[in-house]
């Protein structure tokens, strides 16, 4: 199965400025793939998520249009073709 | 004022890093401290709370600590005055899982004394000391602080529960000084895994028992290089100075508009000179709509109003607890940055002043250096494979002149 993770300008730094990452694998939540994001990128782990394990605060991650806030975090499941998005949600001025 | 990308200091030059709510700038001037190159944004977005410069073993290191809302806090360096800037794949300070905490700013980056060459520390928010022993390479949890029995009875102040001062002792390395809002000093007399907590005579006006063992929200503290047992203090309301490396403090909040400020500096070459900018409690300005800041030269028995040069009707401008610097030449140079995004600086002491620069974001930082090497570092400081080394943006300038 294929997710692909659509990835925000800011973070395409430690992508080598891939804005979308399709991977492989057997990932069956959003954490086994980003888990497995990571691996490839570790850059894009410590911007993501704390140093807990729990997704930044003003991250929020869309499987589909569903945010995985209302859908069981990282536990949220992927299924083959779905996608990823990784949206910062910082306002003001 | 003409932006540059870096700024290109010569030996003996004085540099100042200002860190604002939206990113970093960079100053340096000769000893006249007339003509400034300035250099940023860098780090445009990031706020950046903290800022050191390394000139020890020859480096020429700015340390930055840069906090980006959504993708959270790191350390950046550069080792060429701005034009490039490490961005570590892995945030460097990271609280242990068994925590549970993770980490929000980083308040202070202080350089560890000369006799420790590689030695520098971290005080970040939630309140915990971290230490690195290899010049910034790896970073761990100081846990004689962060396992004290007073911690869990910390409150945060209005900036969050902050550890925001640290003081390393020049000849004693084993004795290093931090300060908490709001839990007050504390200070380890054994490299760390030990800290006895240093409030005695510092009041707490907003607690029931005015002189609690600890609880105190201590704003700033500075100690003199020559004299490291003398320390000055601008606390929640009150000055104080120690003479015992703070086993004791006393009150010299004499003759000053207001005792209750943010920033505490310290003349670099006199230990009984020193610097405050008194705010009013209200709208924490500087009362009467003056910006002044007040010096002591006879260790805190006076205190006078200097006011050449700074803004003196209408001046509704706060100075917090990093905004405020000096810098090592002689005369010294004092600088103050305010809220509202004005640079001022002092080239004799603070005797007359003048406007840097203006505009910037609201300035939650001022530190400085003294250039002591350019171009050519005598042992250099491998960077980590984990840090990624980025030119900076192209400003619209620089790419015109590419073209």
């Amino acid at each position: 199965m294929e997710v692909t993770f659509l990835i925000p300008s800011p973070l395409r730094a430690f992508t080598e400025g891939i804005p979308e990452v399709a991977l492989e694998g057997s990932a069956a939540t959003v954490g086994e793939a980003l888990e497995a994001l990571c691996a490839r990128y570790p850059g894009v782990r410590d911007r993501v998520v704390t140093e807990q394990g729990e997704v930044r605060e003003y991250v929020n991650i869309f499987v589909g249009d569903e945010n995985i806030r209302d859908t069981g975090g990282l536990a949220t499941p992927v299924r083959d073709g779905s996608e990823i998005m990784i949206v910062p949600s910082v306002a003001g001025g | 004022m003409k932006y540059s990308q870096a700024v290109r200091p010569k030996r003996g030059n004085a540099i100042v890093m200002v860190g604002t709510t939206k990113g970093a700038f960079l100053l340096a001037a000769g000893g006249a401290r007339k003509q400034w190159q300035v250099s940023g944004p860098h780090l445009p977005g990031h706020i950046v709370y903290s800022a050191a410069f390394d000139a020890r073993q020859g480096r020429s290191r700015i340390w930055l600590g840069s906090m980006n809302w959504a993708y959270g806090t790191t350390l950046r360096t550069s080792d060429d005055f701005g034009q490039t800037w490490t961005n570590p794949e892995s945030h460097p300070i990271k609280f242990p899982e068994d925590t549970g905490q993770a980490l929000k700013q980083i308040w202070q980056i202080a350089i560890g004394s000369e006799n420790e060459p590689d030695t520098l520390y971290c005080g970040v928010e939630p309140a915990a000391l971290f230490q690195s022993r290899d010049a910034g390479e790896s970073w761990s949890l100081v846990r004689g602080l962060f396992d004290h029995p007073h911690r869990p009875s910390w409150n945060p102040g209005n900036g969050g529960l902050c550890l925001h001062t640290v003081i390393p002792n020049p000849t004693n390395p084993n004795r290093t000084l931090i300060a908490v809002s709001a839990a007050g000093v504390y200070r380890t007399d054994d490299g760390g895994a030990t800290w006895q907590v240093k409030n005695k005579g510092i009041r707490a006006d907003f607690q029931p028992e005015k002189y609690p063992e600890f609880g105190q929200c201590v704003h700033k503290v500075a100690r003199h290089p020559s004299r490291p047992e003398r320390l000055f203090l601008q606390n929640h309301g009150g000055l104080y100075r120690s003479d015992d490396g703070a086993d004791t403090w006393n009150d010299i909040g004499n003759g000053v508009p207001s005792d209750f400020g943010f920033p505490i500096v310290m003349h670099p070459h006199d230990p009984d000179t020193a610097y405050i900018v008194p705010l009013e409690q209200e709208m924490r300005c500087g009362p009467e709509g003056k910006l002044r800041v007040y010096r002591t030269r006879n260790a805190g028995r006076s205190w006078e109003p200097l006011t050449r040069g700074l803004p003196q009707r209408g001046a509704y401008e706060t100075v917090l607890r990093d905004g405020m610097a000096n810098d090592e030449l002689d005369p010294a140079g004092i600088y103050v940055g305010t809220r509202s995004g004005k640079l001022f600086g002092s080239a004799n002491g603070g005797n007359s002043w003048q406007l840097i620069l203006e505009g910037l974001p609201p300035i939650v930082c001022v530190k400085t250096g003294l250039v002591d090497e350019v171009g050519s570092v005598r042992r250099p400081v491998p960077i980590s494979k984990s840090q990624k080394k980025v030119k900076a943006k192209p400003t619209a300038k620089s790419r015109r002149r590419a073209a």
